[in-house]
C-alpha cells in the first residue's frame, strides 16, 4: 500500500485566486493511497519546502506530489527537498495546477475539479514512480561558441579566461560582424571599430581559443557536456599558415568590379579579398563565384605573385569534428531587405538606403572615407528624411514586434548627418520615439535640442523621384493629421531587424526552439533569458531577439558564466530518464524477442543486441541492450515495442496507462 | 476505481479530453499559454510525455475506454523534434492507427493530430477551444460504456 502525501499550493492568489485549494487538498485526502494532504500558502518557500520535508519523515511518505506551478519551473526544487528528506528525489511528481488551470481558466467549479484531476492522475503516476539514479557523465570542458560578432566575441573571451577551451566559429571570412560594420555607437558616438578591434586581436591571441573563420557547424550530435560537433571549414583556397598577409593578391586581383559585402555595395572589392583592412585573421578569401580562373580556367594572378606560394586553387573543404560540452549561440541577426519596400522606393532608386549603407558612409573607414555622399551623384545631400519603423511593428510587413535599436541608430544618424553638413536638414519620421536605457532618452534629446534634428510624428505614405530628389510623402499627426511633403535628397530606412538567415535550419541542428519569427526561444522569457530548452545550449544577442551592444555583451557574459558553471563540477549528473530492457529469471530470461524494431527507431544509436548466454557459453536468445550513456530518453522504442518488453524509466507504460485511467 | 468529477452545471454536456503532448514543445507552449494568461476551455486533461514518439496508440484507446470524448495528440513541428525524429514516428503510427480507428467504429473526428511549439500559447489555446467545440458537437462517447454495460471490456 502506497503512503502518498499531497501538497497544494496555492502560490499566492496565482492559485488560489481561482482554484479552492482547500478542497483540492480535501479531495486528494481521499483517493485511495494518500495519507497526508495539506495546503499551503507558497510551497516553495521556505517554510513551505519545510512542510514537505516534515512529512516526509514523519509520516513516512513513499511518494509526493505537489499542485502547484509547472514542473518545467519547480520541479528541481521540490526533488531537491524530498531528497533531502530521504526519500529518492524521482518519486516526487508535481501536478500543473497553474499554467495549465488557475491562469488559463475563469474561477469557477470546473476549474477546482480539473485540478483535482490533475492531482489524482499524478497521485496514479507518483504510486507506480520507482526509485531512480542519476547517472554520472564526464564533461567534455570545451565551448563551441556559433557566431564571431560582438556577442559571440564576449562569450568566447569570458570563458576562455575561465580557463576552458573555447571554439570559435564565424561563417564569414573575418569576425567582427556587424559592429565592426558600424560608425559610431550611441548613445556615446566613440567609433565602434575602435572599441572592437582590440577584442578582435584579443581573440586571434588567446592561447585558449580556436578560430575557425569562414566556417559554419555541419552538425550537432550528443547531449549536455558530450556533444559532438561537425565544423565546416569552407576553403579559402588559402594555404592559411603560408600566407603573412601582405595583400598583395588583393591589389593585383584584375576582377575587381564585385560589390563589396562590407561596404554595402556601396564600393568594389576583388575576387580575393580580405573582407576589411582590421579583418581577424587578416588573411584573404578567393571569392570562387566570381574567381577568373574558377570561371574559366585562366589567370591565376595572385598565385604568380604569392611571394609565400600561398595560394591553393585545389583546396577543398574540411570537416573538423571536435567533442564540446556546451554550445554558446550568437549567430546575430539580418535586416529587411529591398523586396519589402516598394512604397519608398528601396531597391529602385539608389538614393534610398538601408541604415547600415548609412554606417558605412558615415564611417570614417567606409568608401567615402567618413564624408556623407548620396549614392547616385556623390553629392553631399542638404535634406535627408530618416524613416523609422521600416517594417518593424506592422503586421502586414509580419513584423509586429518593434526592432528595438532603430530608434537610438536613427538618433545617432540624424545627429552624425548634421555633423558632417552643417547647414543641411533633417527629418524624422517615427512612430514613437523609444529610448529606455541608460543615457538613451538624453542622446535622443541631444539630436533634437542641439543638432536640430526635426522630429515629425507620422507615417510616410510614399516616396517617389521627382527632378533628382525624392518626394517623401507623410502625415504629421501631432499636427492634426496635416499632410506633408518634403523634397530630399537622401531618405533612409531604419529596415527591421529580423532573424539571421539559415536560423530555422540552424534551430533544427542544434534541437532549440525558436519563435515564429524564427529567434531562438529562451527557457524561460524572465527567469532563464541566456538558456535554451536543450541543455547545454545558451544564447547570447541578437539571435533571440533584437538587441543593442551592451544588451548583446551582457546576455553574452551571462551565457558565457552558465558555460563556466557547467564547466565547474567534476561530472555531470544526468536524469536517469533512459530505456531499459526486460530483464527476468529463467525460464523466460526476457519478454524481448529480439526482433531489434527498436533498434531502427532509436535516433541515437542507442540499442544494439546482445545475447543471453548459459553458464557454459551456449547462447540462449538474442535481446535488445540499451547503452544508457547514449540514450535520451525519448521513449520512441518504447511504443515501437510489439512485445512491451522495452519501457521508459520515469514514464514507464504502467505509469502512463495508469495517469489514463486516472482521466 | 476512479470516479469522474466532471461537474455538469447545467445539465450541458461537458466533454471531457485527453491530450497526449511532448514535453519539449506543446508542453512547454501549453505552460506558456498560462504565462500569457489567455483562457481556454477546463475539458482538457494533459498526460506529460518526453515525446510524441513514445505514445503508444493503445493510450487513446484505453482513454476511450475510461470516458473521454475526445483526444488530443500534439508534438514538436516537423523537423523541429527534441529527439530528431520522434514526431515523425508519431505521424507515421497515427497514419496507420487512423484507419483502424475508423475501422473499429470510432469518429476518427474525435482524435485531434496538432503541431503546437513551445512558442505557440495562442495557439494551444485555439486547439483546445476547436477541438472541445468539435466533441461537444459529436456529443459523449458512450460506445464503450455501451460495451461495458453488456459486459465486455
Amino acid at each position: 500500500m502506497s503512503r502518498i502525501g499531497v501538497f497544494v499550493c496555492h502560490c499566492g492568489e496565482n492559485i488560489g485566486g481561482t482554484v479552492d485549494c482547500a478542497k483540492v487538498a480535501q479531495a486528494a485526502g481521499q483517493l485511495r493511497g494518500v495519507v497526508h494532504s495539506v495546503d499551503y500558502k507558497y510551497m516553495c518557500s521556505d517554510p513551505g519546502q519545510s512542510i514537505l520535508k516534515d512529512a516526509i519523515r514523519e509520516k513516512k511518505l513513499d511518494g509526493v506530489v505537489v499542485a502547484a506551478c509547472s514542473p518545467r519551473m519547480h520541479e528541481p526544487t521540490f526533488r531537491r527537498a524530498a531528497e533531502e528528506a530521504g526519500l529518492n528525489a524521482f518519486q516526487c511528481e508535481m501536478a500543473n495546477v497553474r499554467e495549465h488551470c488557475s491562469w488559463v481558466h475563469e474561477k469557477g467549479e470546473a476549474t477546482t475539479a480539473k485540478a483535482i484531476d490533475l492531482v489524482r492522475i499524478q497521485v496514479e503516476k507518483v504510486k507506480r514512480d520507482a526509485p531512480l539514479h542519476p547517472i554520472k557523465v564526464p564533461i567534455s570542458k570545451t565551448a563551441l561558441v556559433l557566431g564571431g560578432g560582438i556577442a559571440g566575441i564576449q562569450a568566447a573571451l569570458d570563458i576562455a579566461n575561465t580557463g576552458h577551451e573555447v571554439i570559435l566559429v564565424e561563417k564569414a571570412p573575418s569576425i567582427g560582424g556587424h559592429m565592426s560594420q558600424l560608425s559610431e555607437t550611441f548613445p556615446t558616438l566613440d567609433c565602434s571599430q575602435c572599441i572592437l578591434t582590440p577584442r578582435m586581436v584579443e581573440v586571434a591571441r588567446h592561447p585558449k581559443i580556436t578560430l575557425y573563420t569562414y566556417s559554419e557547424l555541419e552538425k550537432l550530435d550528443g547531449f549536455i557536456g558530450n556533444f559532438k560537433a561537425t565544423i565546416r571549414r569552407k576553403a579559402r583556397k588559402i594555404d592559411e599558415k603560408a600566407c603573412n598577409g601582405c595583400g598583395v593578391c588583393t591589389q593585383k586581383c584584375p576582377q575587381k568590379k564585385i560589390p563589396d559585402e562590407f561596404n554595402e555595395g556601396l564600393s568594389m572589392r576583388r575576387a580575393i579579398y580580405v573582407p576589411f583592412p582590421q579583418a581577424v585573421p587578416n588573411k584573404p578569401v578567393i571569392d570562387t563565384a566570381n574567381c577568373t580562373y574558377f570561371k574559366t580556367g585562366k589567370c591565376k594572378a595572385c598565385e604568380k605573385l604569392c611571394a609565400n606560394g600561398a595560394i591553393r586553387f585545389d583546396q577543398e573543404d574540411e570537416l573538423i569534428v571536435r567533442e564540446v560540452g556546451a554550445v554558446v549561440v550568437a549567430t546575430g541577426y539580418k535586416t529587411m531587405k529591398v523586396d519589402r519596400f516598394p512604397e519608398y522606393g528601396y531597391g529602385q532608386y539608389p538614393d534610398v538606403i538601408d541604415g547600415m549603407k548609412f554606417e558605412r558612409l558615415a564611417s570614417a573607414s567606409g568608401p567615402t572615407a567618413g564624408a556623407i555622399q548620396r549614392p547616385s551623384d556623390g553629392k553631399a545631400p542638404q535634406t535627408v528624411v530618416f524613416i523609422a519603423c521600416a517594417g518593424s511593428r506592422d503586421e502586414q510587413k509580419h513584423v509586429a514586434y518593434c526592432s528595438k535599436i532603430c530608434c537610438m541608430y536613427t538618433a545617432k544618424h540624424a545627429m552624425l548627418y548634421k555633423h558632417k553638413v552643417h547647414g543641411g536638414k533633417a527629418y524624422v519620421f517615427y512612430m514613437d520615439v523609444r529610448a529606455a536605457g541608460k543615457s538613451y532618452d538624453e542622446f535622443v534629446r541631444r539630436a533634437v535640442e542641439d543638432d536640430g534634428v526635426k522630429y515629425v510624428r507620422g507615417r510616410v505614405s510614399r516616396v517617389y523621384q521627382d527632378g533628382g530628389q525624392l518626394v517623401v510623402k507623410g502625415v504629421d499627426t501631432l499636427l492634426g493629421g496635416e499632410p506633408l511633403e518634403i523634397r530630399a535628397d537622401l531618405v533612409v530606412l531604419a529596415t527591421a531587424v529580423q532573424a539571421q538567415e539559415g536560423s530555422e535550419e540552424l534551430a533544427q541542428k542544434l534541437h532549440v526552439s525558436y519563435d515564429k519569427y524564427r529567434f531562438f526561444a529562451e527557457a524561460h522569457p524572465k527567469l532563464r533569458p541566456v538558456e535554451t530548452n536543450t541543455a547545454g545550449i545558451f544564447l547570447a544577442g541578437a539571435c533571440q531577439a533584437p538587441r543593442d551592444i551592451p544588451e548583446s555583451v551582457a546576455q553574452a557574459s551571462g551565457a558565457a558564466v552558465k558555460v563556466a558553471a557547467l564547466f565547474s563540477q567534476p561530472e555531470l549528473t544526468r536524469e536517469p530518464i533512459v530505456a531499459v530492457v526486460d530483464r527476468q529469471p529463467p525460464p523466460v530470461f526476457s519478454n524481448c524477442v529480439g526482433c531489434l524494431l527498436c533498434k531502427s527507431a532509436c535516433p541515437y544509436q542507442a540499442i544494439d543486441q546482445e545475447t543471453i548466454k548459459a553458464r557454459n557459453g551456449d547462447p540462449i536468445k538474442t535481446v535488445a541492450r540499451v547503452n544508457p550513456g547514449l540514450c535520451q530518453g525519448c521513449g520512441t522504442c518504447v511504443a515501437t515495442c510489439r512485445t512491451k518488453a522495452i519501457d521508459l524509466q520515469g514514464f514507464s507504460n504502467e505509469q502512463i496507462f495508469a495517469e489514463v485511467m486516472a482521466i | 476505481m476512479t470516479a469522474t468529477t466532471e461537474p455538469q452545471p447545467s445539465g450541458a454536456f461537458e466533454p471531457k479530453i485527453a491530450a497526449f503532448v511532448c514535453n519539449w514543445c506543446t508542453y512547454a507552449g501549453a505552460d506558456l499559454t498560462g504565462t500569457s494568461r489567455i483562457k481556454y476551455p477546463s475539458n482538457v486533461r494533459v498526460v506529460r510525455l518526453p515525446c510524441t514518439g513514445r505514445i503508444d496508440f493503445m493510450l487513446l484507446l484505453k482513454a476511450f475506454a475510461r470516458g473521454s470524448d475526445g483526444v488530443i495528440v500534439s508534438g514538436c513541428h516537423p523537423n523541429d523534434c527534441h529527439y530528431t525524429s520522434g514526431n515523425y514516428h508519431a505521424r507515421r503510427r497515427w497514419m496507420v492507427f487512423r484507419d483502424l480507428l475508423d475501422f473499429t467504429g470510432i469518429d476518427t473526428r474525435r482524435v485531434t493530430f496538432a503541431w503546437v511549439s513551445a512558442a505557440e500559447g495562442a495557439k494551444w489555446a485555439e486547439l483546445v477551444a476547436q477541438v472541445t467545440e468539435q466533441v461537444r458537437e459529436l456529443g459523449p462517447h458512450t460506445d464503450y460504456q455501451a460495451l461495458a454495460a453488456a459486459g465486455v471490456e
